[in-house]
């Protein structure tokens, strides 16, 4: 690990990030309230996920849903069949199997069913099926040098035909309605008030360590070739780095980032289908990352908690022009804020922050202390 | 299956799935084709494409309402106008977004993507603020209607006759626009080499403008014709989109013959599947098989040789 | 042109003018005005809802955008109207209802956190809400966690009895078997060809339809399934002309309707001629907005309520509706259903004089609405409705023309005996 992981400024992000999920909300909210943080941010899983591999490896995919969903599915399964015990389907024509397959006529649990009934295999399902595909999705578009706006659109394509396949499928996937009514986990029953609570900090804790890691990736010599790879590929190429594997790996990171807050949205939310897997939702989760600010972590956790409040909250006061908000942050985001509210904090609020500090220095914080020390000795 | 059938039906049936298969080829393309000129020339992925073509479609139903209530008399016409009326309309509003949005962000074409997305969004709240939540049906007069009795089994749909001939058309007019007319030549020489089209006096602005506008038209064009096979409302645009990207992805997205050839592909492979099991897996195994191509050949089927 | 928009820029004055007239009705329904005062708050709500001596607040949970909206206007516009004529006959237990509307966007995750908030946040005494079968099993663990109460409107595959959810609409057997019985009586059908869009809904009510084709001796010629949204039926009309049915039995919905219609009558099947005979119990007047009378003309449908049905209680809700919400407007099956949802909860509460919702559910079973549009109705134990089923047969101006009705109400059965 880098001792130079963090910059002092970065350090206080960090721990304002943190003090935000994880004593401002639990403190100030009512466990509804708190849920529904907890949804937002699992999006920013995603978000985070999409900092790394557009912002700074300028490859956009448009099918992030995918892997959300891939994620969520994986453990949607398991706590289905948890669910679905011979007891609690008693009145079914085959008790022990989910419920959907039996209004489907489907008689026996499918044989790719059967290995969720154990925690472990899920929880490495929840990672590895996500990654898999997005490993083969990888290979098969930067071996041949496929990128840009043909990679967006082919990612979106493929988050079509998953959302196709999946509402089709519907004996073994729960079709449209999707996997629901998903009640414990190992026997411990999500739904209370007390389970929320604790799977919003597991939530909360995850996403910290998911910013740290991807810190880490951004720090290393890894992050800054895929900073060079963006704005001149070619560059990278020739001086013998092999630009596909870069990608591959970017892309398999974001994908499994994106996994785990779909498998955390299952938990938290009791239930999953295929409204995350298509166009739209995968859409959404890029405007939370663009709105953020591309090129910052952090801005990805603002940015997903920000437009989502935003949508809650417009859309309980005036539905119908909830769309028109949206569409118009779309375009402005784009158009006027390009670098999101990471780029207006640093264009506007830092300046005005260091007029501040230089006229009275405010005390640093004592964690921040060593890192300015080593910062000051390396100087 | 013959068992059951006379060779006589037998064959009449599958003629008429041939047609069948025809006609939707002809959907395929009129979907495509605005999109992929849009795309294949100047590289911008319009996301609101479906939300253009639902215009066309409002364009025509408003015109059938105007047209029963001041001219009862040119009814029977009026489809031909509601035409031209929706290239004219989705087309100029093409180009007010092209001069508002699109031209700020040519350099950044994954930009373009999301603000088009965004575009789509205001537009669908829009059509449902101003028609009307719910679907609108679009009446059309009764030469349109019905079909032709060639033999006791064998009957083609006047409709689907009349979306092949626009298909062919459009695809004739927008081939001699850009292959064969000097705002043609100047569209492809923009596409090859801006800087230089610019040096040799090409107002390249003007170009991509009118580029942007008449693939939007294009779509117009499109959704005025699908409302007579399809339904017209708010988000009956989204309905199109996925298979209008699959068509322009598979085809090789800057190619306006590979979007044709795929459109071929995909409605021949899906029509004739349709036939030998339900519709929904024949959807399934279609996607899958033109997914399972793009793996292996993921630039699709026709391919500009251009370095990456 | 049918939203609700320029409606609401009437002045208020001319509002309630109307209101008056259409409120005249339904004022001696319950024989003398309830008194608030009898029903102190503190008796009638003992779990903490959003009673207040003067108002209760319900929730309305439907889709205002997204592709969902076109379907659940009506709902929403026939909730509005039986909540505002309740207040005018002097609201529940002698209090105003007041509503809190939400917008599940046609988006299940955004309906079962809305419904959260209503009953959580909000403390709402009961819900109308949900169309899709999707967001009714989003929504059903949060209304049965947090002793909700959910009065749905759709027709659906059945399947299902929550003690939280009143199902206003049909289940899959009380729509299916009388259409068929109908069609086999009267029109002599011998063979059936089944055609649905994919989701649970058509697969399931065609698995009745089917078992109960096959029991009464008769052929299914083929059964067939298009994805959501799917626009293309050239290939199914060429194998249905194929198998020459006698009955085509459509359970398509959404935007593929209008396609499968304009398809169907292009492609040289005149419904009017009856050979084959077309039977669906997925168009209401609703979705003929959007297909058109003339593509439709001559097919049948099978539910329990048409905007034409001729009776009194009906001519006095097409008025009131019609004031309300224009005179273009049109009513659907559901849009009744929708209706009855808000009379239903207020009878269910004065009959268990509190708002507490384990005393409305145990009241519930039993209640009879006599002045339904439909006609008469009555909650079954299993929280569905006693309705009649009725075949109305197209007309080119968008309406049906009511041909037959059960003679007696047809008992729901969510759980139909071998049909799982």
């Amino acid at each position: 690990m880098n001792t130079t992981l963090y910059t002092r400024r970065e350090w206080i992000a960090l721990a304002i990030v943190a003090a935000l999920i994880l004593i401002v909300f639990p403190v100030t909210m009512d466990v509804f309230r708190l849920n529904l943080v907890g949804k937002y941010l699992t999006y920013a899983f995603v978000a985070v996920g999409l900092v790394l591999c557009w912002g700074h490896g300028g490859i956009l995919s448009l099918g992030q849903g995918i892997f959300f969903g891939l994620g969520g599915y994986c453990m949607a399964m398991f706590l289905k069949l948890e669910a679905s015990s011979p007891e609690n389907t008693a009145i079914q024509s085959t008790p022990g199997i989910p419920d959907f397959m039996d209004w489907n006529q489907v008689t026996e649990l499918p044989f790719w069913w059967v290995p969720f009934k154990s925690f472990p295999f899920a929880a490495a399902a929840v990672i590895l099926v996500p990654v898999v595909f997005a490993y083969v999705i990888g290979a098969a578009m930067f071996k041949r040098r496929v990128g840009g706006v043909y990679f967006a659109i082919i990612t979106q394509a493929i988050a079509a035909i998953l959302t196709i396949l999946i509402i089709g499928q519907q004996g073994y996937t729960g079709g449209v309605n999707g996997i629901t009514d998903l009640r414990t986990l190992l026997g411990w029953d999500i739904r209370t008030d007390s389970a929320k609570f604790i799977l919003y900090f597991v939530n909360a804790v995850l996403l910290i360590a998911v910013l740290v890691l991807g810190q880490m990736v951004r720090m290393s010599k890894f992050g800054r070739l895929l900073i060079a790879m963006r704005d001149k590929e070619d560059r990278v190429r020739f001086s013998g780095y092999s630009v596909a594997d870069f990608k591959i790996f970017i892309f398999c990171l974001a994908a499994a980032f994106s996994a785990i807050g779909g498998a955390m949205f299952t938990l938290q939310v009791g239930f999953m289908s295929p409204s995350f897997v298509g166009i739209v939702p995968s859409i959404e989760m890029v405007i939370f990352a663009a709105v953020g600010g591309r090129l910052s972590l952090f801005g990805a956790v603002y940015g997903a908690l920000i437009v989502n409040w935003a949508k809650t909250s417009f859309s309980e006061t005036f539905p119908e022009l909830w769309l028109f908000a949206m569409g118009g942050l779309f375009i402005a985001v784009v158009m006027a804020f390009p670098n999101g509210l990471a780029g207006l904090y640093r264009s506007h609020v830092e300046p005005f922050l260091a007029k501040l500090t230089r006229k009275s220095p405010p005390s640093p914080a004592p964690d921040t202390a060593p890192v300015e020390a080593v910062k000051l000795a390396a100087e | 299956m013959i068992g059951d059938y006379t060779l006589l039906e037998f064959s009449s049936i599958l003629a008429m799935q041939g047609f069948a298969g025809l006609i939707l080829f002809s959907v395929f393309v009129l979907m495509a084709l605005g999109l992929a000129i849009i795309f294949g020339q100047m590289g911008v992925i319009n996301m609101a494409h479906g939300e253009f073509m639902i215009l066309g479609a409002y364009v025509t139903w408003l015109c059938s309402g105007l047209v029963t209530a001041y001219a009862p008399a040119l009814f029977p016409a009026y489809f031909f106008i509601a035409m031209a009326l929706a290239f004219i309309v989705t087309g100029a509003l093409g180009i007010l977004v092209e001069w508002a949005m699109i031209r700020h962000l040519y350099r950044r074409p994954l930009d373009t993507l999301l603000a088009t997305w965004g575009l789509s969004l205001i537009l669908q709240q829009l059509y449902r603020s101003v028609f009307g939540a719910r679907e609108v049906g679009v009446s059309l007069p009764d030469w349109m209607m019905g079909s032709f009795a060639l033999t006791d089994i064998i009957e083609v749909p006047i409709n689907g006759i009349f979306v092949m001939a626009l298909t062919m058309l459009i695809s004739l007019a927008v081939f001699l626009l850009m292959f064969r007319s000097r705002w043609g030549k100047q569209v492809r020489a923009v596409v090859q080499n801006r800087a230089m089209a610019g040096a040799v006096g090409i107002n390249t602005k003007k170009v991509d403008r009118l580029t942007f506008g008449l693939g939007c038209g294009v779509a117009g064009v499109a959704g005025s014709a699908f409302t007579m096979i399809g339904s017209t409302g708010p988000t009956a645009g989204q309905l199109y989109i996925v298979d209008t990207f699959l068509v322009v992805v598979f085809g090789g997205a800057a190619s306006l013959l590979g979007t044709i050839a795929s459109a071929f592909t995909i409605s021949q492979a899906q029509s004739t599947m349709e036939f030998f099991m339900s519709g929904s897996m024949a959807k399934v195994l279609t996607l899958l098989t033109v997914v399972g191509i793009l793996m292996l050949r993921p630039e699709g089927l026709f391919t500009l040789k251009m370095r990456r | 042109m049918s939203d609700d928009t320029p409606k609401k820029a009437l002045s208020a004055t001319r509002r309630q003018v109307l209101a008056g007239f259409s409120a005249l009705p339904f004022m001696g329904m319950l024989g003398g005005k309830v008194n608030a005062a009898d029903y102190p708050t503190a008796e009638v709500n003992t779990t903490g809802l959003a009673v207040t001596d003067d108002k209760v607040t319900v929730g309305i949970l439907h889709s205002v955008t997204g592709t969902m909206a076109i379907s659940e206007t009506g709902s929403v516009q026939a909730e509005k109207l039986a909540i505002k004529q309740i207040n005018e006959a002097g609201g529940v237990l002698g209090r105003q209802i007041d509503f809190i509307q939400e917008d599940g966007a046609s988006d299940w995750p955004t309906f079962a956190e809305k419904a959260k908030k209503l009953l959580v946040q909000d403390k709402v005494a009961s819900v109308m809400g949900c169309w899709t079968s999707a967001s009714r099993k989003a929504v059903l663990p949060v209304f049965e966690q947090y002793n909700g109460m959910l009065y749905y409107p759709t027709f659906y595959e059945g399947l299902e009895q929550s003690p939280n959810v009143i199902y206003t609409g049909q289940e899959a057997t009380q729509q299916i078997i009388a259409g068929i019985d109908w069609v086999v009586q009267n029109k002599g059908a011998k063979s059936f060809y089944l055609l649905g869009s994919d989701y649970i809904w058509p697969r399931t009510s065609n698995k009745i339809a089917r078992k109960h084709i096959e029991k009464l001796g008769l052929k299914v010629s083929g059964e067939e399934y298009y994805p959501l949204g799917h626009t293309q039926f050239n290939s199914v009309i060429n194998k249905i002309k194929l198998t020459k049915p006698d009955v085509i039995y459509a359970i398509v919905v959404g935007g593929s309707n209008v396609a499968f219609y304009k398809q169907l009558k292009a492609a040289g099947i005149d419904m009017t001629k009856e050979k084959p005979l077309l039977l669906t119990i997925s168009v209401t007047e609703d979705e003929i907005l959007g297909i058109g009378g003339e593509n439709i003309v001559g097919a049948y449908a099978c539910m329990k309520y048409f905007q034409s049905l001729p009776n009194d209680n009906n001519a006095e809700f097409v008025k009131a509706f019609k004031e309300m919400w224009g005179d273009e407007i049109v009513i659907g099956d559901v849009t009744q259903a929708a209706y009855l949802g808000p009379w239903l909860w207020k009878m269910a509460v004065e009959k268990a004089g509190s708002f507490d919702i384990d005393k409305v559910r145990a009241a519930s079973p039993g209640i009879e609405f006599a002045k339904a549009p439909e006609g008469y109705v009555r909650i079954h134990e299993n929280h569905h409705l006693w309705s009649k089923t009725r075949v109305g047969h197209a007309l080119n101006d968008g309406q049906y023309e009511v041909v037959f009705e059960t003679a007696d109400l047809v008992q729901p059965d969510p759980f139909p005996a071998g049909y799982q």
